[in-house]
């Protein structure tokens, strides 16, 4: 039971890819591997408390105000996490800048607290979020990879097409973002008709 | 110079770092309510009216409430919850003193609190240090320069319907190679402030 909540969100119904969730921090930090799988840790530690938080609280909060209670239990945890990156790793912290707040209005998190942890139990629901957060974490760093391997000629630092590659900087500005994820979605687009023929 | 400097934030806004198309905020209503041209206006109407309420909201907020008592750590709460009370009172208002903005804004309005753009743009606002006036401007413009691209985007994906696109290319993908074509036309931008 917990094994199916865990692989839930990494494939079968993995935020990015399947559901088109929190799109902005998907195309906005994956300029390269790194800051992409630093988001994704970042997201996936606070969907897991946040989930944690909510299933514990599930029979306290009214209906009526649960999205705003959602709200502030979502932001205390983004403002912890926030600073824990600030204090242990600045770089990161500076990188993703912005986004870093705006974790909180990432619909991913609202959307797991309203379907699945307010409804379920606590190991479930830790369970589900951690889940949901590693399948963003690895579209993320697929999707960051891409863009430094073709916008730097690099994967996580390390080089790969050697120093004669000149890198399309595109790849790494805006458009590139776009261009990358669309792209990625019409691949995994492709595999799926393949496997229903 | 006050002036210019002002004159220098709107057009930064619009076109320079456009919301949508160069900073990434707001792509969740740009993909979601641009299959038309109508809706993505409306749309790009409520987004205006509250990100620009929302500006001066938590303009004071932060300079009249949080930095005096040394809060400022509690700003992405306070902030979130003063956008989340915002909409939920505009709707009320307009509820009752314009039935005719609120059936045109109504369906648009609760979605705009899970719009990245606003809390993105308060954050910002923050960030470049910027002072009431300057706030409004580039909260006014900002929203405008959101309204501009979902609006162009609108027009390009209702061509889109009906023309011949590769399966696997159908609906998002495509869309977001489209995207990516506008925003390399806004690219053509840079370096114009």
């Amino acid at each position: 039971m917990n094994i199916k909540n865990l692989t839930n969100g990494i494939l079968k119904e993995n935020p990015t890819f399947v559901q088109l969730l929190g799109m902005c921090p998907t195309l906005a930090v994956t300029t390269s591997a790194v800051n992409g799988i630093g988001m994704g840790l970042a997201t996936t530690a606070v969907l897991v408390l946040s989930n944690l938080a909510i299933s514990l609280l599930r029979n306290f909060i009214p209906s009526k105000v649960r999205i705003p209670a959602f709200i502030v239990v979502i932001a205390s945890f983004v403002t912890m996490v926030g600073m824990a990156m600030e204090a242990y790793t600045p770089d990161l912290y500076k990188a993703l800048g912005l986004f870093i707040p705006l974790i909180v209005v990432n619909c991913i998190i609202l959307a797991r607290a309203e379907a699945f942890a307010s409804k379920n139990g606590l190991l479930d629901s830790v369970f589900d979020g951690l889940g949901m957060g590693l399948g963003f974490t690895m579209s993320l760093t697929i999707l960051g990879s891409v863009r430094e391997l073709f916008g730097n000629g690099s994967i996580f630092n390390v080089s790969i097409f050697g120093a004669g590659y000149k890198p399309a900087l595109i790849m790494i500005l805006p458009p590139g973002a776009f261009l990358a994820l669309g792209l990625l979605l019409a691949l995994y687009n492709y595999f799926q008709i393949r496997r229903a023929n | 110079m006050e002036n210019a400097s002002l004159f220098v934030i709107m057009v930064s806004a619009i076109l320079v770092n456009n919301f949508v198309l160069s900073r990434f905020l707001g792509i969740c209503p740009f993909l979601g309510v641009s299959k038309q041209v109508e809706t993505a206006f409306g749309m790009g109407m409520a987004v205006t009216f509250v990100m620009t309420l929302s500006g001066i909201l938590t303009y004071l907020v932060h300079y009249k409430l949080l930095v005096p008592n040394g809060l400022e750590f509690l700003q992405t709460a306070a902030f979130i919850l003063v956008i989340a009370s915002l909409v939920q009172f505009v709707e009320i208002v307009l509820q009752k003193m314009s039935p005719t903005l609120y059936q045109a804004l109504g369906v648009f309005l609760p979605l705009i609190t899970t719009n990245c753009a606003v809390l993105g743009l308060a954050l910002l606002n923050i960030q470049y240090e910027f002072g009431l006036l300057q706030t409004i401007v580039h909260s006014f413009f900002a929203a405008i320069g959101f309204s501009l691209a979902i609006v162009l985007f609108a027009g390009i994906r209702e061509k889109l319907e009906i023309s011949d696109v590769p399966l696997p290319f159908k609906g998002f993908p495509i869309a977001l190679i489209t995207a990516s074509l506008m925003s390399i036309a806004f690219l053509g931008f840079t370096g114009l402030v």
